[in-house]
């Protein structure tokens, strides 16, 4: 009795992890307070626990996708949605370029099919206070931001050409367990241009709130922190349609209290 | 007598005033200048510069600018990747006139990895069009100023972190004409100073990445004209017939040195300073400003290679910041007699010269395994070493540097040869029946690089194709000891 008790109640528990939990393409990610180079108020964000995809969503899992909702198909998805350059490195609906690799991120996706893509996992995106508390650590602390390696890693992805063509998972892990999260490609936030945009931001300060000469460095914490300027910067100049080679994303998810 | 002058000025005035109505109306603010025309502006990439406006009418002034991120080299064996203004460095050359209305295209290309913008300084508005140019790769952004006043521009990307994006290349010039254009010379040319920062030291071979603290410390490893090490030397020297008038649109793109402009051997006749409308007379090195320019005129009386150097001096000699305009023609010995060099090349006067030797002789990090690769690390070295004295092809400067290429003294004793390498040489010598008196320094090159240098150069332009090895090297050094 007491052992099929035991037993049953290690099943129950089983089950609750398979419903609940995180899956196993997914990470825990302890929140945290911490000071990002941009945030909203340009002072503390708390990132609460999430999980977060391992890797950037593959081509392959992209078509899987498109398979189960046509409106996404490169044929059918609305320019509003996503401009013409949408899925540039497929030949069609269901094959890639030559070339192209199904394991590598898909790229050329706007922010609707990104959102659209984790919606339908049951996912959405990281916020990008999440993303870049997530993208803080390197391969053994989680706020890696001061180490000068850590840096200049990162700026040397900027340079390097034609990355997105690469394999996910090349990368060695962070922190968390994350692949990817730089040396790869650009990835979608859900909130990437509140920076620039958002109502709130603009209000903390008199002149301009942007990413251009002088002003550039003006909300911002940290200014040797040139890797995060060029996110921030390449964030701001993007529009939610826009579908770009060297974008891809991942998704996020909130951990449900039962 | 008063009466008298009055009234011839009142004839002069209707005089005037009816020759202005026939002719054309004067326009006292360049907002009003109407536009007649739609018209693509032509860009050039350095050291061309697109023709002149002349007398033509203000246009609407199409110009369409494409982002490229590409690598290319920056001096011997050393690559850099460039962000890049139409695909050189510095950007292509824009050239318009007061009163046009120009429509600027800013294209990022789909490789792009990074969002771009660009502020020009002939620009009136907020951001001096950054704000309305950010553009994210694979799109394009127009906008449209007019424009008011003449002179020469930078324009550069004010992208955040701005200063990398000046560091890696991302700079130009345009020209803004006065109506009428400016006055007509037989030669112009578009050259731009910038510095570079890079992981590796000066020379290190490789893909060398930016160094973000060498820039912040403003520790330039590489000072240029054009971009490289070597642009405006060998094929890509410039050219001037003797009489000629050369004028040299010279801008300097930093991000972080003033340049001191000098062109060795000649005086500039006229500067417009800081690219504005003043303009001052008979200057020997004028003083340009990251983020400004100068028009620089002056007329080649002798024929020769005259020297483009920031004359804050090593950079020249250390780091790049070298060019050549070669004058060819009749001598003129009323002018130049063609005795000596000017002095510059010897701030320290005479003897022989030592660097100071505060650090050890790096080896070269891969020691050469062939004959083939003695021959190209030898020519890396002497693009750095050697090039500023013996010139692209070993000629030499006549009654300067001797010569290399068929030379009598090289070929007839190697350890001699060695020995100037390693402790300079100075004193009459005869080389090729020309006599020569100067100086030439003590190179501080490692043993291995010095037998690299002397087998590229007894292996080219018709020498006696000598090798030379490191022991040989070694031999002569210890013999002096």
């Amino acid at each position: 009795m007491r052992t099929k008790f035991f037993r049953l109640s290690f099943v129950l528990i089983f089950v609750h992890m398979f419903s609940f939990g995180q899956s196993e393409d997914m990470v825990r990610i302890n929140g945290a307070r911490y000071i990002p180079l941009y945030g909203r108020d340009s002072t503390v964000v708390e990132v609460k626990d999430f999980d977060l995809d391992k890797y950037p969503v593959t081509n392959e899992q992209y078509m899987e996708f498109v398979r189960k909702f046509p409106e996404w198909q490169k044929s059918n998805a609305k320019k509003i949605f996503a401009d013409g350059m949408y899925l540039r490195n497929w030949k069609n609906n269901f094959e890639l370029n030559d070339g192209a690799d199904l394991k590598s991120p898909v790229t050329y996706v706007s922010w609707f099919a990104a959102k659209a893509y984790c919606d339908c996992q049951g996912k959405r995106l990281p916020t990008m206070d999440e993303w870049e508390y997530a993208a803080m650590a390197d391969e053994t602390t989680k706020d890696a931001r001061i180490k000068k390696s850590y840096n200049e890693k990162i700026l040397s992805w900027y340079e390097a050409p034609r990355s997105n063509e690469n394999q996910i998972g090349q990368n060695p892990k962070n922190y968390w367990g994350v692949y990817d999260l730089h040396g790869l490609v650009w990835e979608w936030t859900s909130d990437f241009n509140s920076v620039l945009l958002s109502g709130e931001s603009r209000k903390d300060k008199d002149g301009d709130n942007n990413l251009f000469c002088g002003s550039a460095s003006l909300g911002a914490t940290d200014l040797m922190n040139y890797a995060a300027f060029m996110r921030y910067a390449f964030r701001g100049s993007i529009k939610a349609n826009f579908a770009i080679k060297n974008l891809g994303f991942r998704c996020a998810k909130d951990i449900e209290t039962p | 007598m008063k009466s008298k002058l009055k009234f011839t000025v009142l004839i002069a005035t209707v005089f005037l005033f009816s020759c202005f109505k026939e002719k054309k109306e004067k326009y006292t603010a360049a907002e009003d200048i109407p536009v007649s025309q739609e018209m693509i502006a032509e860009l050039t990439a350095p050291p061309h510069v697109p023709k002149p406006v002349g007398k033509r009418k203000a246009k609407k002034l199409i110009v369409k600018m494409e982002i490229l991120e590409a690598e290319g080299e920056i001096s011997n064996g050393v690559r850099y990747v460039y962000w890049t203004f139409g695909g050189s460095v510095p950007g292509s050359f824009i050239r318009a006139r007061v009163g046009d209305e120009i429509e600027f295209h800013l294209q990022n290309h789909p490789d792009n990895k990074l969002p771009h913008n660009i502020d020009l300084h002939a620009v009136n508005g907020p951001g001096g069009g950054a704000e309305s140019s950010f553009v994210a790769p694979g799109h394009e952004k127009v906008f449209s100023f007019k424009v008011l006043a003449p002179g020469l521009y930078v324009y550069h990307c004010a992208t955040a972190p701005v200063g990398m994006h000046i560091a890696n290349g991302m700079y130009g010039l345009i020209l803004i004409e006065p109506e009428g254009g400016l006055p007509p010379v037989d030669k112009e040319y578009y050259v731009m100073q910038g510095d570079f920062y890079t992981v590796g030291a000066n020379g290190e071979r490789g893909l060398q990445p930016f160094d973000m603290q060498k820039a912040v410390d403003e520790k330039a490893d590489y000072v240029v004209f054009n971009g490289s090490v070597g642009a405006l030397t060998g094929d890509g020297a410039l050219t001037a017939k003797v009489g000629e008038t050369v004028r040299i649109f010279m801008g300097n793109g930093g991000p972080g040195l003033v340049s001191s402009f000098h062109i060795i051997g000649e005086i500039f006749d006229k500067v417009t300073v800081e690219g504005g409308s003043l303009v001052n007379e008979n200057v020997q090195t004028t003083l340009i400003p990251a983020g400004g320019a100068a028009m620089i005129e002056f007329k080649v009386d002798v024929p020769g290679s005259y020297v483009l150097v920031d004359h804050s001096i090593f950079r020249a000699f250390n780091k790049g910041a070298l060019g050549l305009l070669n004058v060819t023609g009749d001598e003129n010995e009323k002018i130049y007699s063609g005795e000596l060099m000017d002095n510059i090349y010897l701030p320290e006067g005479p003897g022989i010269q030592r660097m100071p030797t505060t650090s050890e002789i790096k080896e070269s990090d891969i020691p050469a395994k062939s004959f083939e690769e003695q021959m190209k690390f030898g020519k890396q070295i002497y693009g750095q070493t050697c090039i500023a004295c013996h010139q692209a092809e070993g000629q030499g400067i006549p009654n300067a540097f001797p010569p290399l290429a068929k030379s009598d003294y090289l070929n007839a004793d190697v350890d001699r040869a060695i020995e100037a390498v390693l402790f300079g040489l100075s004193g009459e010598i005869t080389v090729n029946g020309e006599k020569y008196n100067s100086i030439m320094t003590a190179q501080m090159i490692s043993q291995e690089e010095v037998a690299n240098v002397m087998t590229y150069v007894y292996n080219s332009w018709g020498n006696n194709k000598t090798v030379v090895t490191p022991e040989m090297v070694k031999k002569v050094k210890e013999k002096r000891k």
